[in-house]
């Protein structure tokens, strides 16, 4: 019988235990495959190196920065169209054309504007984490109980202050879930810039290891990016639980 | 549709028609480089003279085709691991956890592995796709079985169902809300993935469209492709609402 804790290891132990006989049983030799140990030294070459570092930390950058201009934006623009039902109403048709378009297919125009480098990489990480924090702040302040906004009457609250002493405390563990769902869009946007086109950072890093025809390079480099992405997420879920507690909000969909 | 409703439907119209009258303000008077921002005018032109010549329409059906395939195939797959998947208690224990591991994995991260396994070819394109549009599916497949109302199995029991039928008459039912939502998720990222492939790889397609037309600096042509692009994402997201209304119609009733 095997505990509990340890059933969700076993599955990955035995994929990477399969691979690392199968290769050396058929002395992999390949541009594309490599085996486990291969790729864990490889991993760590480049740890000590510092390669890997750089490129994380160019990734990181664009990501985090592009997070902050689009979650601003989002959630500003979140907030003023769930207060303002006339603002909602009258913008919904400008939203809903502009939203659907996949923000990597903006990647050209910011590629001619802004050229290679940081600045079209945030321009596009932002754009696409505006929508989620902004479809979640819009609902979340619309859902505020509605007895707050009847406390706010009855305090004479301005505007300003309704917004700032009422709704947004009341709406901060969903922003906060949007928050974290932008993280992640943020990661994945930055790494599919810099696969597409941009020099820089992991993505750029793994182009360029697939093209040396270094496979265990190349999948030492995605394994990192799913730990980056995994503790991202895992960090992000602890803050929640840490500020939220039990107000934290179940994972909604959209 | 009430009257108030068909009313400020027009103002949302007028609002957003407002807006390309200032983007043809903004181009006309040159505030930005012609270069980078054509105005409606010259985009709306380069749409309809790429249709007329019919390049356009081969790029918007090579788009259409590689994301349909690819979430077709996502799809398929996706719902039936989920169920295998799902459907045990065993299962769940052991492969959902690693499922769960795998799911922020940046899904483009894996292009450059399937260039080296496949080329720059359709077969790469359809496997990146198909790879990442799986996981909101599976993911949710997976979520919607181990979410069924325990009472459900029970009353299975004591109608002796066979296993099968107890996925075909109770689980798949019971998990069709998750499961379409999953789909409607994996649309988005059928989208994106085949737009980034086409750049990639240079398959026929708008991905590949608008970047040339970057390089080439034909920015109106540029805009005719990424509001193609807005096109498929808006219509294609509609059109799965609008199934997921219809599938779903019978869980409005009795509930």
């Amino acid at each position: 019988m095997i505990a509990d804790r340890a059933k969700p290891f076993v599955l990955p132990l035995v994929l990477v235990t399969a691979a690392e006989i199968g290769a050396r049983a058929s002395h992999l030799q390949s541009d594309t495959l490599a085996a486990p140990s291969e790729i864990a030294v490889a991993l760590l070459a480049s740890a000590v190196d510092g390669s890997l570092l750089v490129a994380t930390r160019d990734t990181l950058l664009s990501a985090f920065a592009g997070l902050a201009i689009g979650a601003a934006i989002g959630l500003a623009a979140g907030l003023a169209l769930g207060l303002v039902d006339t603002l909602d109403r009258a913008l919904e048709i400008t939203i809903e054309a502009i939203r659907p378009i996949p923000s990597v297919a903006l990647l050209p125009i910011a590629l001619i504007a802004l050229g290679f480098g940081y600045r079209m990489e945030i321009a596009i990480v932002a754009f696409a984490c505006v929508w989620p924090v902004l479809i979640f702040t819009r609902a979340a302040v619309r859902d505020v109980e509605p007895r707050l906004s009847e406390v706010a009457r009855a305090l004479r609250l301005t505007p300003w202050a309704k917004a700032t002493k009422i709704v947004v405390p009341a709406a901060l563990p969903r922003i906060f879930v949007a928050f974290r769902l932008a993280a992640g869009v943020a990661l994945i946007v930055a790494v599919t810039v810099e696969i597409a086109v941009n020099p820089l950072g992991l993505g750029a890093a793994i182009m360029t290891a697939q093209q040396a025809l270094q496979p265990a390079l190349m999948l030492a480099l995605l394994v990192w990016i799913g730990l980056v992405g995994f503790a991202l997420n895992a960090g992000l879920v602890l803050a929640q639980r840490r500020l939220f507690g039990r107000f934290a909000p179940a994972e909604e969909p959209r | 549709m009430t009257a108030a409703v068909v009313v400020w439907r027009l103002l949302s119209f007028a609002v957003a028609a407002a807006f390309v009258a200032l983007w043809q303000v903004v181009a006309n008077a040159r505030l930005v480089s012609p270069v980078f921002l054509p105005g409606p005018d010259r985009a709306w032109a380069a749409l309809v003279r790429g249709f007329a010549g019919g390049e356009l329409w081969a790029k918007l059906v090579g788009t259409l085709q590689h994301m349909a395939l690819g979430w077709l195939l996502a799809s398929a797959v996706g719902i039936v691991l989920g169920t295998l998947i799902g459907s045990s208690r065993a299962m769940r224990a052991y492969v959902a956890p690693t499922l769960e591991f795998l799911r922020p994995l940046p899904a483009s991260a894996v292009i450059p592995v399937a260039i080296a396994l496949f080329g720059l070819t359709q077969a790469m394109a359809l496997s990146v796709i198909a790879f990442g549009s799986i996981w909101p599916l599976l993911l949710a497949t997976i979520h919607g079985f181990a979410a069924v109302e325990p009472r459900l199995y029970e009353v299975a029991r004591a109608l002796g169902l066979s296993r099968t039928a107890v996925i075909f008459k109770i689980a798949l039912p019971s998990a069709s809300p998750d499961i379409l939502a999953g789909m409607r998720l994996s649309l988005t990222v059928a989208l994106i993935l085949s737009v980034v492939c086409e750049m990639l790889a240079g398959l026929d397609g708008l991905g590949h469209w608008v970047l040339l037309s970057a390089r080439a600096f034909r920015s109106a042509d540029l805009f005719a492709g990424v509001i193609l692009l807005g096109a498929i994402g808006t219509l294609t997201a509609q059109g799965m609402a609008a199934v997921e209304r219809r599938v779903l119609r019978w869980r409005g009733r009795g509930h």
